[in-house]
């Protein structure tokens, strides 16, 4: 078994020298085939970034009436803040929401003077609440129209007035990852078929050799050994030089990119998912290398 | 050892038109072991497809090839390599594995049966010797004239001691010498007692060996004698 092994591990090392030329062609088509799918996961994860900053700047605030007792709204944070769809509740007394707008509005001497001029505090005690996901604000709302503090809260929930944005956002995030995933779909289907049809004519220029080989008495896993270990070592070069180039691309775009995502280090992003990356990198290239190997060769292996 | 029982073989219709071809009528005849035989015939005859047969490239349309008393065409696909290995082949147009050298071609038959890498790197020396191919030893076939090419060819069909060797016109692309040459070496191995069946249509060769021929023409076997001649 072992004798076995070794011969065939040496006759798809020699094979993969000897025809260099088909073998550089597998490895570029295995190259572009793994670096579409490296780069589709870079987008995916960039365009998931995007919708989890866009979905952090939506909230909704519920606003108390004045009268309401800060016991009755602390019940009701710990409420909320039980809740599945809800990620995040921040208590907002009348106090802190004052100092939040001198804080905002400083600079601007006309607001601050008619501040002021009414003398008392004139905010409300509020709840900001932050949902897990966009569509969820339609029921966070209808719970809270429904609660034992309905009558504390100041009709109507801000969530109406934020509602066409909310919905909007919430469309174009589900479009995004719709279309990504179809795109990835498409992309990946074309470019596995591309590969496989490579290596399937690289195997139709053999076609002549493994008939010999059957001839002579070389049993079919005998024949197909070479072949599929050469598809393996064309999988594993390509992936090495696409880590390689999708490096530099991290460490070239990271910076750049930067500037329009500041939260989005590439280069964290790039050595974080490096195995990840790895591993599905070198799983693709050596089940296409394999698989396209042993379909190409399946009809000269019957005579 | 490898007896014919009314072998007829009809070339189906290609898909893209055409009739069928009847390239063997009714065939029955026996070889025993270390004969040898040349099979005689013009080029058309069906010597290619009874040798055809034998390796089991080709099913018969009818009749039955046995292979000590084994129907070929009853073994297992899976099964066809054992077969294979206990037959060598020499072709008209070599077959010569072209990414391999002269050395590996010739190991790879051993490497098939599983010989050990110190008995292959005796045994494929030694042989390479027989056929004057020594020099060789690390060329490509692209590198071979046609003679070498052949020699290359006689010692991948022989290294593993096969029962038998099936010599489809080996001499077809040669001249004079190296025909004589070649004939010489297929005379050689059957003295070390593997049975040598030669297709062939060179009457000098034919003539030249006093051995057993068998004559094809228009797919039937015309002349089956001992020390025969060419005769058509």
């Amino acid at each position: 078994m072992f004798t076995l092994l070794k011969r065939i591990l040496k006759a798809s090392w020699l094979n993969f020298r000897r025809n260099i030329g088909l073998s550089l062609a597998t490895i570029f088509i295995l190259l572009i085939t793994i670096s579409l799918i490296t780069y589709l996961f870079l987008f995916r994860q960039i365009s998931q970034f995007l919708i989890a900053e866009l979905e952090a700047k939506v909230d909704i605030s519920v606003y108390f009436r004045e009268d309401s007792p800060e016991e009755e709204i602390l019940k009701a944070e710990d409420e909320l803040s039980k809740m599945s769809e809800v990620k995040e509740v921040e208590y907002i007394s009348q106090e802190m929401a004052r100092e939040k707008f001198i804080q905002k509005h400083k600079d601007n001497l006309l607001l601050m003077a008619s501040l002021e001029e009414i003398g008392e505090n004139p905010f409300l005690a509020s709840l900001n609440i932050k949902a897990q996901k966009p569509e969820q604000y339609e029921t966070l709302a209808n719970f809270l129209e429904n609660s034992d503090f309905k009558n504390y809260i100041e009709q109507p929930i801000d969530y109406y007035q934020r509602k066409p944005i909310i919905n909007k956002l919430s469309s174009i995030t589900s479009v995004i990852n719709k279309a990504g995933i179809g795109i990835s779909i498409i992309l990946i289907l074309l470019s596995f078929l591309v590969a496989f049809n490579t290596i399937r004519l690289a195997i139709f220029n053999q076609r002549e050799e493994i008939f010999i080989m059957r001839l002579v008495g070389a049993s079919n896993w005998f024949i197909r050994g070479p072949f599929l270990f050469q598809g393996v070592i064309a999988g594993f070069f390509a992936t090495l030089i696409t880590i390689l180039i999708f490096f530099l691309t991290c460490w070239g775009l990271g910076p750049k990119l930067e500037i329009f995502l500041p939260n989005f280090n590439l280069q964290d992003f790039f050595f974080q998912n490096l195995w990840i990356l790895f591993s599905i990198q070198l799983l693709t290239g050596m089940i296409l290398g394999i698989f396209s190997s042993l379909i190409a060769m399946r009809r000269y292996l019957k005579v | 050892m490898i007896r014919f029982q009314n072998i007829t073989k009809i070339y189906p219709t290609h898909p893209s038109g055409g009739y069928p071809t009847l390239a063997l009528d009714d065939i029955s005849f026996e070889i025993k072991e270390k004969e040898f035989v040349s099979i005689a015939g013009r080029s058309g005859a069906g010597k290619t497809t009874l040798l055809k047969l034998i390796l089991a490239e080709e099913e018969p349309t009818k009749g039955r090839v046995f292979f000590r008393d084994e129907d070929i065409h009853k073994i297992k696909k899976s099964h066809l390599p054992n077969l294979r290995r206990k037959i060598g082949v020499v072709f008209q147009d070599y077959k010569l594995l072209p990414s391999k050298t002269v050395y590996e071609n010739v190991a790879y038959v051993l490497e098939v049966i599983g010989a050990s890498d110190l008995e292959i790197s005796q045994r494929v020396p030694e042989v390479l010797e027989i056929v004057d191919l020594a020099d060789k030893i690390n060329n490509f076939p692209a590198q071979l004239s046609q003679g070498e090419r052949q020699r290359a060819t006689i010692a991948r069909a022989f290294i593993h001691r096969p029962d038998v060797i099936l010599a489809d016109e080996p001499t077809g692309n040669l001249d004079p010498y190296n025909s004589a040459e070649i004939v010489r070496l297929l005379l050689k191995i059957n003295e070390l007692g593997t049975t040598i069946i030669l297709a062939t249509h060179n009457k000098e060769i034919i003539n030249s060996l006093e051995k057993r021929v068998i004559t094809l023409e228009a797919s039937r076997v015309i002349r089956d004698e001992e020390k025969g001649r060419f005769i058509l």
